[in-house]
Parts: C-alpha cells; structure tokens; sequence
C-alpha cells in the first residue's frame, strides 16, 4: 500500500508545471540555443545576397527573401543573437540600479527614500515608449544607445517593487531580532531583508523580459535602434512594412518578438506560481 | 546577595533604571508611554515583570536595548554594569545587544529569519560580536549552543530551517542565540506566550537552569502571573506606565498590597476552589491619550477614594515591598486576597 502510494505521489503533476509553464520554456530554451549557436549553423549569410529579391517562401528559402534578396528565415535566427541579450543586459541592469535604490530607499526611509522615489514617480509618468524615444533620440540612434534608454525608462518599477518588498519585511519580527542581536544596518539589509524580496522581483524580471524586446524591435522600427545591415527584428518589419504586399519578409520577425514575448510570460506566470505563496 | 558575579564592579547593580520617562511623539500629542520607571536587576536574579498589554512593559525593556525608533524621546538613566547607555549612539548599543545583553523575543514563529538555518542563525550572532571567530569554530559552537538548550540531535537541527522545527524547538534555538555570547542580562519578552502550557514550562525551567549556571540577570516579562511566580525572585507590578508594586515573589503572591495585584491575583483560577467564580477586574487599562487623573488605576479600583482621583501616588516601602497606593495600609485587613494556591504553580518547586 505504502509503495502504491509513493509510486503515485511520483507521477504526480507538481502544480506549477502546467502546459503554458511546458510551452513558455520551450520557446525560452529554443531562442536562448538559437542566440549562442546560430553562427555556426549552416544556414545562408543574413547580410549577403542569395538569390532573388522579394521572392515567395519555398524550398530554398523557407520564408523567401527580403528587398536586398537576403534570406528572411536566416535573418530571423540571427535576430535573436541581438535581441536576447540586449533584453539580458537592459533586465540585469534595470534590476541592479532599481533593487539597490529601492531597498536602500526603503530601509532608510526619509530623506534618501524621497529622493530615490520621486525620480522614480516621475520616470513612470511619461509613457514608457515616448521616453525611450526621447532618450535614444537624444543620445543619438543606436542598439547601444536604445539599451541605455531603456534600461533608464525600466529600472523605475523595479525600486518600486524592491522598496514595497522592504518595507514589509522590515517590520518583521525576525528583523528586531537581528539589531536585538547587535546586527549593523547593513548587515540586516542585506542577510535579514534581502533574501526574502527577491522573489516578486525575479517574477516581474521575467514577465519583463519578453516586454524589452517588443520595446527593443519598437525603438529599431522606428529607426532609432539598430541600423541596416544588422538583422534585428524591429528593423527587419520596418523593411517588411516599406514592402507591404510581400507579407512574408515582417512575418518571420513578427513571430519572433511574439513567440518570445508569450514564451517568457508564460514563464513569469509559472514562476509566480512557484515563489508566491498567496497563489497556492 | 550576588557577591561573586557582582565581584568585578564592587556592588553596582546589573542593571539600575532610575526615573525612565518614554514619550511618543503621535499625531494628537504627546503620548508618555512609560513616566517615571525605576527598576534594579542584580546579576543572577529573575525580575519579573507583569502588566496588562500596553502597560508599557515591553517598552521598558526596549528603552533598555536602545530599540526604540530614534524619535521616542527618552528621558532618565538606565546604567549597565554602571555605564549609562541612555543618550549612548547606535553603533555602540549595538556591542552590547547581543553580547552584553541578550533578548528572547515572544514569538519564536517569527522571530527566526526563515530563509537561513537555525545553526547559521546562532554562528551569525557569534560572529557579529566577534569577527576573529572562524566560521567553523561560530558552526561548531552553535552546535554546542543548541546542546545546551537541550535540543535533541543538535548537529541535524544546526542545517535545519526555522519551519522544520516545533514552536518550542524555535524557542529553544532562540534562546541558544540569545545566549550564544553569554550575555550577563537577558530579557525574555513572553517567551512563553506562543506557546503550550506542556512547552512552556519547559522553557521557564531552561531558562531558570540557565540562568542559575551562567549567573545571569534574567527580566521575565509576562502578563502570566503563574509563570512569574515559578520563576521570578522579585516582582514588578506595571499598570499604564508606571510601577505599581515591586517586592519579593513571596511577599507580593502572598501579601498583595496594590489593588491592582489584588484583582490580577483573584482574576486567577484557583486549583482547590473550583466553585468560587473568577473576579475579573472591571473596565479596561487606560489608553495612553486618555489617562485618568491621579492614580491611573482609580476608576478601576473598588477602593478608590477622593485622594485617588486627586492625586498620583508614590511608590513608598509598605510591609516589605513598596507600593504606590493612597489607600496600602487601610484596604489590607478589609480585602484579604481569596486564600488558595495558583492553579499552575511555582515549577520546580511542586
């Protein structure tokens, strides 16, 4: 009976692994293997002419060839290779800058948590995409220039997160036990507050994820972001969008930015379901 | 009475409290928490120290560790060892908790950091105090810490996280932390509160142990009058700020003079009097904004006369223990205390 019984529990569903969470990391996985192999695939150069321009999809170029007669398919591979990790680094600095203040902020209280969220207030009030354009325009249009951006018009609500997570684990009981014990400041931030914010944190990092790079082909569509030759997304449905009836050169692209959007939210959504206790 | 702990610093008490004021600055005024507490700890002594909610015990004794929020103003003396720690900057509070002066907080459910182990937990507190401790030697004395507080299999509970353990096992574990620098004064904030009455009196019994064999100076803070009378050697009575009665265990659970401890001890159960109904006090403890004129106990007090309303008693010496009552020597033969042993009384001594 014992053995029936553990045989069971053994084939048992963990509750967060549902087929969104299942889909969401096989998207995830895929554009992650796609970014750091795809130079060595044997596919066409996706800067190089091969063939016909604007031909229709077919054997030879599963999803045709653009107006410089490159291929549509490679092209998108190769996209992940700027999109994901200017995501990364725009998530991993946003979170970086914006849990430090937040938490600093947060601990402190006063005149530096004022200071921090005020910025932070007026960052958030202008819509995310306009002050991103306003930021790349300024610095001038480039992939390096958009990550910046974006990484200023991010880190906001990741303070704010960081700095409500603060908040209420600091009035825990566990934390005036620690400076009962004769913890300094930083060592109660950091060993007795810290680990317990991480989680809300990590969830939104990863629903975020999916968002930067919308963000990121958005800035690269409107020209501020990356410039031609370089196959990124934004940029290559900007070429698609010039030649509006040959629907196939926007169609790779777009379902790249959408299958990495949908794939790491559902991601979000399964993590959630793991750190969240109040989803349980 | 403490001649050998006391040997270092002559005759000076562990800890001396002297004329302790407590103000909150609220949103409608002033709120004065504590005015005017005096108390006097020696090393290997239990205080207990008793009161409703909001009487200001625990305040007290965060006033004493400098946990109170830097805008509570603070009035008075509170002398450690003879330093006064009153006025003193954070950093250096901070040696002393911990090191000097160790706290057990009333929840051990919540007082525990729940993302580090429990043996982590007590290496930390080690080392916070002493950087030049390695951190295996910190491990090894936190096994040793948890062996003292007789936690069974004490290597296997050090790599265990607060939420495998029971209630009195976290007590326990909290306890070892307290006590993982020898700390010549702990303060024990309701140890017991969270916990069953099988547990807790194995708790007030380690803790008795404990303080016995380390010589400490223990402040047992509890509205639980039966855990006080087993454990404590001198009783103060808080009621709305102040000390009401202070004396000998015996002499306050025997001859009650405040009638406050009065209707605390009758609101009792007695174990060998089972027909006699419970005699609750009537009303509620004052809150701070409203406090009554005089005596703070008066509109409360079946005694109360003219004087009471008038004027805020002293605490003055009264057969052997001191009292702050108009009325201490009238009331004593009308209102003998209902005779009768505590339902769960002294442990150890039953």
């Amino acid at each position: 009976m014992a053995e029936a019984v553990s045989a069971l529990t053994a084939f048992t569903r963990p509750r967060w692994l549902t087929v969104p969470v299942v889909v969401g990391g096989v998207i995830a996985v895929f554009w992650i293997a796609v970014a750091l192999t795809v130079q060595w695939w044997p596919i066409d150069n996706p800067v190089l002419s091969v063939g016909r321009r604007l031909s229709p999809p077919d054997g030879a170029h599963w999803l045709g060839t653009d107006a410089l007669a490159r291929d549509v398919l490679s092209r998108t591979l190769n996209g992940a290779r700027y999109s994901l990790p200017i995501a990364l680094a725009v998530i991993a600095s946003a979170v970086a800058i914006g849990a430090a203040l937040g938490a600093v902020g947060g601990f402190l209280g006063g005149l530096a948590d004022a200071v921090v969220m005020r910025f932070v207030d007026i960052t958030l009030s202008f819509p995310v995409i306009l002050l991103a354009m306003a930021v790349t325009a300024s610095l001038g249009p480039s992939l390096r220039n958009a990550t910046i951006a974006m990484v200023i018009v991010w880190w906001p609500s990741y303070a704010r997160l960081m700095r409500a997570q603060v908040l209420a684990v600091k009035e825990r009981e566990h934390v005036e036990a620690a400076v009962a014990a004769g913890a300094s400041a930083p060592r109660v931030l950091i060993t007795h507050i810290l680990p317990l914010c991480w989680s809300p944190v990590l969830i939104q990092a990863t629903m975020d994820f999916g968002q930067v790079v919308l963000l990121a082909s958005s800035l690269s569509f409107i020209g501020l972001g990356a410039s031609p030759p370089t196959p990124e997304w934004g940029q290559m449905i900007s070429e698609g969008a010039r030649n509006f009836y040959q629907w196939w050169i926007a169609l790779g692209p777009g379902a790249a930015i959408l299958s990495v959007a949908l794939g790491f939210n559902f991601l979000g959504d399964g993590l959630r379901d793991i750190l969240d206790p109040r989803t349980q | 009475m403490m001649s050998n702990a006391a040997s270092d610093d002559g005759d000076m008490s562990l800890l001396e409290v002297r004329g302790l004021e407590v103000t909150f600055a609220g949103a409608r005024g002033r709120l004065e928490a504590i005015r005017g507490v005096d108390l006097t700890v020696q090393s290997g002594e239990t205080l207990g120290l008793v009161g409703e909610s909001g009487c200001g015990k625990s305040v007290t004794m965060l006033a004493v560790m400098g946990l109170l929020p830097p805008t509570v103003r603070i009035a008075g003396s509170i002398r450690f060892r003879g330093q006064e720690l009153a006025g003193r900057p954070q950093p250096e509070l901070a040696k002393l908790r911990g090191a000097r002066i160790g706290m057990i907080f009333q929840d051990p459910m919540t007082a525990l950091n729940p993302v580090l182990t429990i043996g982590a937990q007590i290496a930390e507190a080690i080392r916070i105090h002493d950087a030049a401790v390695s951190a295996r030697a910190a491990a090894a004395r936190a096994v040793e810490m948890l062996t003292l507080v007789a936690i069974p299999f004490p290597e296997r509970r050090a790599l265990q996280y607060p939420h495998e353990l029971s209630g009195g096992m976290r007590q326990r574990a909290m306890i070892a932390m307290a006590m993982a620098n020898e700390p010549d004064l702990l303060i024990a904030d309701e140890p017991t509160t969270a916990l069953d009455v099988t547990v807790q009196a194995q708790i007030i019994e380690l803790l008795r142990r404990l303080q016995a064999t380390h010589r400490m100076g223990l402040v047992l803070i509890s509205h639980d009058l039966s855990i006080v009378a087993g454990a404590a050697d001198r009783v103060a009575i808080m009621y709305a700020g102040r000390i009401v009665e202070q004396g000998g265990v015996e002499d306050i659970f025997d001859r009650p003079r405040h009638p406050y401890t009065r209707g605390l001890l009758a609101s009792l159960p007695k174990i060998d009097n089972q027909a006699a109904r419970l005699t609750a006090i009537d009303g509620a403890p004052p809150s701070l904004a409203a406090r009554p004129s005089g005596c703070a106990f008066h509109p409360r007090c079946r005694h109360a006369a003219e004087i009471c309303a008038a004027r805020d008693p002293e605490l003055r010496d009264v057969g052997g223990v001191t009292v702050a009552c108009h009325l201490a020597e009238t009331i004593d033969a009308a209102d003998a205390p209902p005779p009768g042993r505590l339902a769960s009384q002294p442990i150890g001594t039953a």
